[in-house]
C-alpha cells in the first residue's frame, strides 16, 4: 500500500534521514521504532505528505506523494487519519465537534446523520456521552482516544499512529494498544505507529522496523526481530544502557571543546 | 563595518520575505471568503458569529471609553486654543470633524490591534506549537479558510461599527466640554457638529477603518501562523505582531490621510 524508496531529508545541511526503503503491505500493522531523535516523526510526516523529501520516493497506492500538487495531495489525505502524539484536537471546539469537524469539512452529510456518526465513533473508542465536553476537561488518555475517533471518523484505508503511548500510564497504552489492534482487524484498516515502548510495539505489530540514524536497520516480524543478531537492535528491545549506540551527540571533540584548541 | 551592512541586509530580505507571505495569505484569506460559498467551502457562521463577538462585541466598552475620554481631551485642547481667538463655538465642528477623518478610525485600531491582533496570534500561535494547525492541513482543511478567513471577514464587519461608535462617543465628550465651557444650548451643539459634517468625512473614516482591520487581522494571524519555540516563543512573536500592526496601521492612517487630502 505504501512504499519508500531511497527517502532523503536534510535540515539545515544536516542529514536526518538518509535513504529509507519501507514497504508497508495492506492491512498490516507496521510499527517502526527506534531512539529519540532518530527520524521516526519525521518519516511519518514525510509520509502524511507534510514534508516533501529532498530525494526519493512514497509511493500510496502506486503513485509518488512527493510529487503531487496540493490538491491531489488532499485527495490523498481524506483516505489517511492521523493520530497525533498530543492528540491535537482543537481546543476550541467541544470534543464531538472535533469528531465531526472532518465529516463537516469534506462530507454533504446533514447534522442528524453527523450526530449519529460520531456518536458511533465515540463509542468504538469507549467515550461515548462525551461528547459535549471541551478537551481541556478531559484526561490525556481520553485526547487520545478522542483523537483515534477523530483520525477514523472518514473511514480512512490507513491510519497513522504518532507515539501512541507517550506520556500515558501502562494502562491506559494497553488500552490505546488493544484499540489500535482492534480497528486493524474489525475495519481493516492498515496501520503504521511509531513508539519507541517495546512492550506495545510487540503486543501490536504484524511487522516492524527498525530506525537508526535515518536508516532502516532491521525489518521483519515481532519473532524475527526478537530473534536478531544485529547488536543495535537487541540493545534497543532489551533497552539497556550499554551497548554499541553511543550516549553522546556531540559532534565536537570533548577534548578540543574544554581546551578550545 | 561589513558586519553593519549585512545585518541592513538580511534586515531587509526578510523584512520583504514576510511582506511577501502577508500579501500571499491576505490574497489566499480573501480568496477563501468570496470564492468559499460558490465551493461549498463557505465560511461558517458559527465561527464567524463568535469572532465577531470576539472582536467586536467585546471591544466595543474599551472602543467607547477611550472615545469619550479623547473626545473630553481634544474639545480642552480646543478651548483652550480658540479662546485666543474668541471662537470657541468652533469645538463643535472641530471634534466632529477630527473624530470621524481621523481620530475615530485611529483610536478604533489601535485599541483593537492591541486587544484583538494579539489574541489573534497568541491563539494561533498556540494552536501551531500543539500541533493544531498541523493536524488541519493533514486532515486536508486548509488552515488559512478555516482559521483566517472567518476572523478577517469578522474583522472587516465590526471595525467599521465600532469606528462609528467611537465617533458618535468622542463627539459626546466634546459635546460635554461644550456645554460647560460655553455654556450652549445641546440643540445648538449638536445642529452646529451635523452643519460642520459632511457625508465624506464619516465615509473617509469607514474607508480607513476597512483597511485597518485587514491589516490588524492579517499581521495578527500571519504571526501566530509563523510561531516557533514553544510557550515562548507565543509570547515572543505576540509582541512582534503587536508592534508591527501598530505600526502598520499608524502608516497606513498616514499615507490615506495624504491621498484623501489630496483628492
Amino acid at each position: 500500500m505504501i512504499t519508500v524508496n531511497n527517502l532523503v531529508k536534510k535540515f539545515d545541511g544536516r542529514t536526518v534521514l538518509s535513504g529509507i526503503n519501507l514497504e508497508v503491505k495492506t492491512g498490516e500493522t507496521m510499527v517502526i521504532m527506534g531512539g529519540s531523535g532518530c527520524g521516526k516523526s519525521t518519516l511519518l510526516r514525510h509520509l502524511v505528505g507534510y514534508y516533501r523529501p529532498d530525494q526519493g520516493e512514497i509511493l500510496f497506492d502506486g503513485k509518488d506523494i512527493a510529487k503531487m500538487t496540493e490538491a491531489q495531495l488532499d485527495a490523498v489525505r481524506k483516505k489517511f487519519g492521523i493520530l497525533f502524539q498530543s492528540g491535537a484536537l482543537l481546543n476550541s471546539l467541544s470534543v464531538g465537534e472535533n469528531v465531526a469537524l472532518p465529516l463537516r469539512e469534506h462530507s454533504d452529510l446533514n447534522d442528524e446523520i453527523i450526530k449519529i456518526i460520531v456518536k458511533i465513533k465515540l463509542e468504538l473508542v469507549g467515550l461515548t456521552g462525551f461528547e459535549n465536553l471541551m478537551p481541556s476537561q478531559i484526561s490525556g488518555g481520553m485526547k487520545k482516544r478522542v483523537g483515534l475517533a477523530r483520525a477514523i471518523a472518514l473511514d480512512p484505508q490507513i491510519v497513522f499512529y504518532d507515539e501512541p503511548g507517550a506520556g500515558l500510564d501502562p494502562i491506559t497504552t494497553a488500552v490505546i494498544d488493544r484499540l489500535i489492534v482492534d480497528l486493524s482487524k474489525k475495519l481493516g484498516i492498515t496501520s503504521i505507529v511509531v513508539t519507541h515502548e517495546m512492550k506495545s510495539a510487540f503486543r501490536i505489530a504484524d511487522r516492524m522496523a527498525m530506525l537508526y540514524e535515518g536508516k532502516v536497520i532491521a525489518v521483519g516480524t515481532p519473532d524475527e526481530i526478537r530473534d536478531s543478531s544485529n547488536p543495535l537492535v537487541q540493545q534497543f528491545i532489551t533497552g539497556s544502557a550499554d551497548g554499541p549506540v553511543p550516549l553522546r551527540r556531540s559532534s565536537e571533540e570533548y577534548i578540543k571543546s574544554l581546551t578550545g584548541v | 563595518m561589513k558586519h553593519l551592512f549585512g545585518f541592513i541586509g538580511r534586515r531587509t530580505i526578510m523584512f520583504f520575505r514576510h511582506l511577501t507571505s502577508i500579501a500571499c495569505i491576505t490574497g489566499e484569506a480573501f480568496y477563501w471568503i468570496v470564492v468559499g460559498p460558490f465551493r461549498k467551502k463557505p465560511v461558517k457562521r458559527f465561527h464567524l458569529v463568535s469572532q465577531m463577538v470576539e472582536a467586536g462585541v467585546n471591544s466595543l466598552m474599551i472602543v467607547m471609553v477611550i472615545s469619550f475620554f479623547v473626545g473630553l481631551t481634544m474639545a480642552m485642547l480646543l478651548a483652550y486654543q480658540l479662546r485666543k481667538f474668541g471662537s470657541e463655538s468652533l469645538i463643535a465642528d472641530f471634534t466632529a470633524i477630527a473624530f470621524t477623518r481621523e481620530l475615530g478610525p485611529l483610536m478604533t485600531a489601535i485599541i483593537v490591534a492591541g486587544r484583538v491582533g494579539a489574541s489573534f496570534t497568541a491563539e494561533l500561535g498556540t494552536m501551531r506549537v500543539s500541533e493544531e494547525i498541523m493536524a488541519l492541513e493533514t486532515m486536508a482543511i486548509n488552515p488559512v479558510r478555516f482559521l483566517i478567513s472567518p476572523r478577517l471577514l469578522a474583522m472587516i464587519i465590526m471595525v467599521p461599527c465600532l469606528v462609528i461608535f467611537s465617533d458618535a462617543v468622542g463627539m459626546l465628550g466634546g459635546f460635554v466640554i461644550g456645554k460647560m465651557n460655553l455654556g450652549v444650548e445641546a440643540s445648538y451643539y449638536i445642529q452646529k457638529s451635523l452643519m460642520a459634517l459632511q457625508l465624506k468625512d464619516i465615509v473617509t473614516g469607514l474607508v480607513k477603518s476597512f483597511f485597518f482591520a485587514i491589516i490588524i487581522a492579517v499581521v495578527g494571524c500571519y504571526y501566530g501562523f509563523i510561531v516557533e519555540g514553544g510557550a515562548e516563543g507565543v509570547g515572543r512573536f505576540t509582541t512582534i505582531s503587536v508592534v508591527n500592526s501598530l505600526i502598520s496601521v499608524v502608516a497606513a492612517d498616514c499615507f490615506f490621510t495624504a491621498v484623501f487630502y489630496m483628492v
